[in-house]
């Protein structure tokens, strides 16, 4: 058994912490809470990302998670609702299937990778990360029809989303 | 890193992508600058636009077989095949929209409709795991919108939020499976995964965890057994162009993926083949004792488009080039006599007789040829000569008896004395019940009936001259092994 590294004992402690808050996120019910709880998420996986080397990924999770879609959620629920407050229950007579599947799911994939010796995987990308990933995004013969096909995604998304949130019009 | 090697043909491999975003844009201006009693032309030139780029494509995309843009995207027949597939059906699917109510008239409806087409044509083309889950997952978004599109009607929204919950959690599932395939093997292309795999060192336990995981998704995208519960609620409640559109080509769609996941991908196909054997069976038999009860035309074609997927995957685990051109050739027939069968379904409830099955008594003495058109589908549907339903069975049957599956094709063909039964009870209420009092004539707009046209003449097309459209097929199976 190799000894412990500091970046071991970092991210088992973040991975905990992330997986914890993600479970509060969908047990409070105080909406606002829940949305708390998501940035404390997205913040644990901002910093899973810099123990792989991913700093500009990292970045971009606190910017664009924490810093946009977080804070909008938060405005989301406060312009919206005025009961903050979910009210019903949480789960319905199935909840004991759900776990049984979920704790079955988590055992074999636990087990499973536990028991794999996984191959050294291509290190990370030396030099200037960034402008690495910016090119591999626009060179032809990489990732550039994965990126434009997010791009049209993104679009669908887009109106997809104005289409079910605009009130209709009487006609219809 | 450079731009050196980049083929200007490569772009024309993709030509008919870039014309479906093209045409999504056009249809998005045209909303906004047509004047209200002329947005019909929306869903016209949604179709007639999809019909020029097939035939685009046709002259100035044929496959060679190449990996192309950096390995993402496999330009080859099987492909190609799949493309024409989901363009033809997006195109039919706005011809059969242009009179529905909530749907109709909105440009945002049909551009969605393209956008699912290109996805579903980069999940045929896909050739690397990164290529292939964004594709499916640009095919889901679309589908989850379409489906939930009259959110005013609690029943499309409870349609839209059913499979939006069911897809992102098996989509989730999959990506486990996909991140799996990266993390054993270091590689995300599909052909350099297969060579991984070839060389003997990854364990049987990650293959087929992996295969699993893989196939949640890909199994919810096609609807089968144990992963078809989304299927009837969503069929029924989605708008029923959606639901025509939904039940065929993105299932065939998922059969792409299944297709160059596990047949170029995961080629260790001694470990996950018996689970898919199982599932095929399942999936027939269980569609099949399903659909016998149902009262609702659309669930009734729920219950019957998952027995197909049965079938089709019957063909699938013969895992031969028999096999997947018996695969792709039935899908091919059950897209065109699906959307026949929707375009009925459509026009009937567009007249008010609802879509519970006893609402088409009659109809025969009603619209004679609209009767036609409902025989010449579920017939087809059920398999009977010389429609093409016919031979989409007898090419799987063969297929899996010729891998040695004989129990399997017994199985199907058992399926099929079934299927032939409720298909033929809902054709008895067609032609023998006496219809309603005062049922006038069912109204049948000029773009339906020119795409029912379409749809049975293809019927019968593909089943009396099977020969080259299977040789077709073959053609492009060949190409994958």
């Amino acid at each position: 058994m190799e000894a412990v590294s500091a970046a071991q004992i970092i991210f088992i402690v973040v991975a905990l912490l992330t997986v914890a808050t993600t479970f509060l996120v969908v047990t409070v019910r105080n909406l606002i809470h829940a949305a708390l709880w998501l940035v404390a998420t997205l913040f644990g996986i901002a910093v899973i990302f810099v123990l792989l080397d991913a700093g500009f990924m990292a970045t971009v999770q606190i910017v664009l998670y924490i810093g946009a879609i977080a804070i909008l959620i938060v405005f989301a629920v406060m312009l919206t609702r005025r009961v903050m407050q979910d009210v019903g229950p949480q789960s319905n007579e199935n909840w004991w299937l759900g776990t049984i599947v979920a704790a079955v799911f988590f055992a074999a994939i636990s087990t499973l990778l536990w028991s794999i010796r996984w191959p050294a995987l291509p290190g990370a990308v030396v030099g200037d990360t960034v402008l690495a990933l910016g090119r591999s995004l626009v060179d032809p013969n990489q990732y550039v029809i994965p990126f434009e096909v997010a791009s049209v995604m993104l679009i669908i998304a887009l109106i997809g989303s104005i289409t079910l949130a605009l009130p209709g019009k009487q006609s219809e | 890193m450079s731009i050196a090697n980049f083929h200007p043909n490569d772009l024309l491999a993709i030509l008919p992508e870039l014309a479906l975003v093209v045409l999504a844009g056009v249809i998005m201006t045209m909303d906004i600058v047509l004047a209200e009693n002329r947005k019909r032309l929306l869903g016209l030139t949604t179709a007639v636009g999809s019909f020029v780029i097939i035939a685009a494509a046709v002259i100035f995309s044929q496959p060679n077989g190449e990996l192309i843009w950096g390995g993402m995207i496999s330009n080859d027949m099987v492909a190609f095949i799949f493309r024409l597939v989901f363009i033809f059906a997006g195109g039919i699917t706005a011809l059969l929209s242009v009179d529905v109510k909530g749907v109709a008239h909105k440009g945002d409806y049909y551009a969605i409709i393209l956008g699912a087409v290109v996805g579903m044509c980069f999940m045929a083309l896909a050739a690397d795991i990164i290529m292939l889950y964004l594709a499916v997952e640009t095919t889901g978004i679309a589908g989850y919108v379409l489906a939930g599109y009259v959110h005013r009607s609690s029943r499309s929204a409870e349609a839209g939020l059913k499979y939006f919950l069911f897809g992102a959690a098996t989509s989730a599932v999959m990506l486990y499976g996909l991140s799996l395939v990266y993390g054993f093997t270091g590689e995300t292309n599909l052909t350099a995964i297969a060579s991984v795999l070839a060389s003997g060192k990854v364990g049987i336990s990650v293959i087929l965890a992996s295969a699993i995981l893989i196939l949640v998704g890909v199994g919810f995208k096609i609807a089968i057994v144990p992963f078809h519960f989304w299927a009837p609620d969503v069929y029924e409640g989605a708008p029923t162009p959606v639901t025509g559109f939904i039940s065929t080509a993105a299932k065939t769609a998922g059969f792409a993926v299944l297709i160059r996941v596990f047949i170029t991908g995961l080629t260790a196909s001694e470990y996950w083949l018996p689970i898919l054997v199982a599932l095929a069976a399942l999936t027939m038999t269980i569609g099949n004792l399903l659909a016998l009860a149902q009262k609702n035309i659309k669930r009734l074609l729920a219950y019957s488009s998952i027995a197909h997927a049965g079938y089709a995957l019957v063909a699938f685990v013969a895992l031969s080039e028999l096999g997947v051109a018996a695969t792709v050739f039935y899908l091919m027939v059950y897209v065109i006599t699906n959307l026949a069968a929707f375009g009925v379904v459509i026009l009937v409830s567009r007249s008010g007789a609802g879509e519970e099955i006893a609402g088409y008594a009659g109809m025969s003495r009603r619209s004679p040829y609209l009767a036609l058109a409902m025989l010449v589908a579920f017939l087809s549907l059920a398999g009977m000569p010389p429609l093409a339903g016919f031979f989409g069975k007898f090419y799987v049957f063969a297929a899996a008896m010729k891998a040695g599956l004989v129990w399997l094709a017994l199985v199907g063909v058992l399926n099929a004395i079934i299927g032939l039964y409720y298909y033929l009870v809902v054709l008895k209420v067609v032609y023998v019940s006496p219809p309603q009092e005062g049922a006038l004539a069912i109204e049948v707009p000029r773009a339906y009936s020119f795409a029912l046209v379409i749809l049975s003449v293809g019927i019968v097309l593909l089943g009396t001259a099977a020969s080259p459209w299977f040789e077709w097929a073959l053609s492009a199976a060949q190409g994958i092994f």
